[in-house]
């Protein structure tokens, strides 16, 4: 393949237009009320490019993709599975699609039933009394959560609650969101397996712990055993326990947080509900919460009268919006018609596959790759790495050459409880054959580590891309065109 | 993997070194191979004060980011400006390439630490 890498600005040449705009006859008149300092004075530097330069442009770019659409993506912790075509051609209803936010509710009563179906789907799936869809992402329905938790804690007069217990292993948005919420975060620490240690928990519980942070499976896979006890004794001190729906995939189904003792908790769409998640999806991370704190919830809601009409709401004792409007609602639409394509027996599936999967690749490979944690772990796993250290080859290493072989690397150098950690996900989407071809290209890598170390240090050799120089783009990062320029002169 | 004898080291794979009260303080060689490539060191300011067990700054690479502990309690007198623009002088020398200088206010914390041996055993568990 011939190798692209222009920038759209590149291509730009002064005059070269791919539209036709009629004769402006209004603009003037209507910037008339602008004050005359908030007008710019230089045109933007937008690129000046035909149409079949964009179409080129962007099909060359979009043939260096690597996606879930051209090959296995077994990205632990991000649940890659694979996104059916029928939620795009669902979302792309021009019914929905071309409804205006601020259209009259009695006119977008479809949109407003979809809301309403797909909470409370995922309610009844998750075990919660309420879910809010309006959180744009992951990170923003943990920023919600807590701000849920913290309204309540507020609402009862309890100040001093301030901090928030994140368990060492979890993922880094954990302990972010809850600073940016402002709250304080106190670390427990983890057993060998990733599960959280309930001697090192009891002295963190005081009257100034807010709640827990948890995922469950946790981030090696391992599902906690003794989750009841740690939610009985975060509920006795007066905390509230916040699930993290990153790891819902396996219990999809058939485990719900909500019976497990939590409070709150987010789901990704873009992991558990099929929805796109690469190049910033969009996601969508609706936020659940049991039935105490259904009045925190933010605005605004979607409700039902007694005639079955939807309207839109907002209430006083919410935390106040999170978003405009109702969030990512292209996203809702394919989450909806995932769970419809699949109905109750098909996601009762969901969870077992993806545990399978992963225990089969778990269980094969770990003659040649160090498994630090024995036992069956949910839909994934951590290696610390090759189980032969005597060759220098390092995860990196490994990484890099399974693109040779036309896999996409498996999430590296995370959780930090190792040094040399390789997690894999294959999620429920793969078959067997998928798999297995996987597990033989990961043996034949072993074996070049062996034999021919330099094969695996000099990946990869047949991308694209060859090795990136990490080191420079983390020390010196062009990240837009005027700065590529700069970097040129 | 290289470990200096005759100075101290901290679990949180620190180093550090005791001339009269100024002491100098940096990582292992073994937190260097760990960690990877470095690409920037977040270095306190002169006139900070440091407490022993508690964060001074942080090392990223391209693998990690990693808070550094102070093995020490006392006023940072001199930061390695050099790590500025090539922090990956630790990767070719971890020993040489100090991070901070600190007037120690208390001598006796170091005893506290462990020594070489001790260190060593720690990294080969």
């Amino acid at each position: 393949m011939k190798y692209y890498d222009k920038l759209i600005f590149e291509l730009s040449r002064p005059g070269r237009v791919g539209y036709e705009l009629p004769e402006n006859n209004y603009a003037v008149e209507g910037m008339k009320d602008i004050p005359s300092d908030l007008l710019r004075r230089n045109s933007p530097e937008l690129p000046e490019v035909s149409e079949l330069d964009v179409v080129r442009h962007y099909t060359n770019l979009s043939n260096k993709n690597f996606g879930v659409d051209t090959g296995f993506y077994p990205l632990g912790s991000c649940t890659m599975k694979y996104n059916p075509k029928i939620n795009e051609e669902v979302a792309a209803m021009p019914q929905f699609a071309a409804l205006h936010p601020m259209q009259d509710a009695g006119s977008a009563q479809g949109a407003l039933e979809l809301y309403w179906n797909l909470q409370h789907a995922l309610s009844e799936l998750a075990g919660f009394e309420e879910f809010t869809l309006n959180p744009f992402a992951g990170a923003h329905g943990e920023l919600t959560g807590l701000m849920v938790m913290r309204s309540y804690h507020m609402a009862r007069g309890d100040h001093k609650r301030t901090k928030v217990i994140v368990p060492d292993s979890a993922h880094g948005t954990n302990p972010a969101s809850a600073m940016v919420s402002g709250l304080e975060v106190v670390e427990v620490k983890s057993r060998p397996n990733g599960s959280i240690d309930i001697e090192d928990l009891k002295p963190l519980l005081s009257d100034e712990i807010a709640g827990i942070m948890m995922t469950n499976p946790n981030t090696l896979g391992m599902f906690e055993t003794e989750i009841l006890e740690i939610a009985r004794l975060v509920h006795e001190a007066g905390g509230l326990l916040y699930y993290d729906g990153a790891n819902f995939n396996p219990l999809l189904g058939k485990v719900r947080p909500g019976d497990m003792g939590f409070d709150i908790m987010h789901i990704n769409l873009h992991k558990t509900f099929s929805t796109p998640h690469g190049g910033g999806g969009p996601g969508s991370g609706p936020v659940g919460v049991a039935k105490h704190l259904v009045e925190f919830l933010p605005n605004p809601r979607i409700r039902k009268d007694e005639n079955g009409r939807f309207y839109v709401d907002s209430s006083d004792s919410s935390l106040g919006r999170v978003s405009t409007f109702f969030g990512n609602f292209g996203v809702m639409m394919k989450a909806y018609a995932y769970i419809l394509s699949l109905g109750k027996d098909g996601i009762r599936n969901v969870g077992p596959m993806a545990t399978l999967n992963a225990n089969y690749i778990k269980e094969s490979l770990k003659d040649s790759y160090l498994l630090p944690i024995e036992g069956a772990c949910k839909h994934e796993f951590v290696f610390d790495g090759l189980k032969d250290k005597s060759t220098g080859v390092t995860t990196l290493n490994v990484a890099k050459r399974l693109l040779d072989y036309g896999f996409h690397a498996p999430t590296i150098y995370f959780p930090l409880l190792f040094h040399e950690s390789m997690m894999i996900e294959p999620t429920e989407t793969e078959s067997k054959e998928t798999l297995d071809e996987f597990i033989d290209v990961m043996h034949t890598v072993a074996k070049e580590a062996a034999e021919t170390p330099d094969t695996v240090k000099n990946a990869p050799i047949t991308t694209l891309v060859r090795k990136l120089d990490e080191t420079t783009a983390a020390k010196n990062p062009i990240l837009n065109y005027r700065a590529l320029r700069e970097n040129m002169n | 993997m290289e470990i200096k004898e005759n100075i101290r080291y901290a679990e949180s794979h620190e180093w550090v070194s005791l001339e009269g009260d100024i002491a100098t303080v940096g990582i292992t060689d073994y937190a260097q191979h760990a960690l990877g490539d470095i690409v920037y060191v977040d270095m306190p300011e002169v006139g900070d004060e440091v407490t022993a067990g508690e964060e001074f700054g942080a090392v990223e690479s391209v693998k990690a980011a990693s808070d550094l502990y102070s093995p020490v309690s006392g006023e940072v007198v001199e930061i390695n400006e050099a790590l500025e623009d090539e922090p990956g002088l630790i990767n070719q020398d971890a020993f040489a390439n100090w991070i901070m200088k600190v007037k120690v206010s208390d001598a006796a914390e170091l005893d506290a630490l462990l020594d070489a041996e001790a260190y060593r055993n720690i990294c080969e568990e």
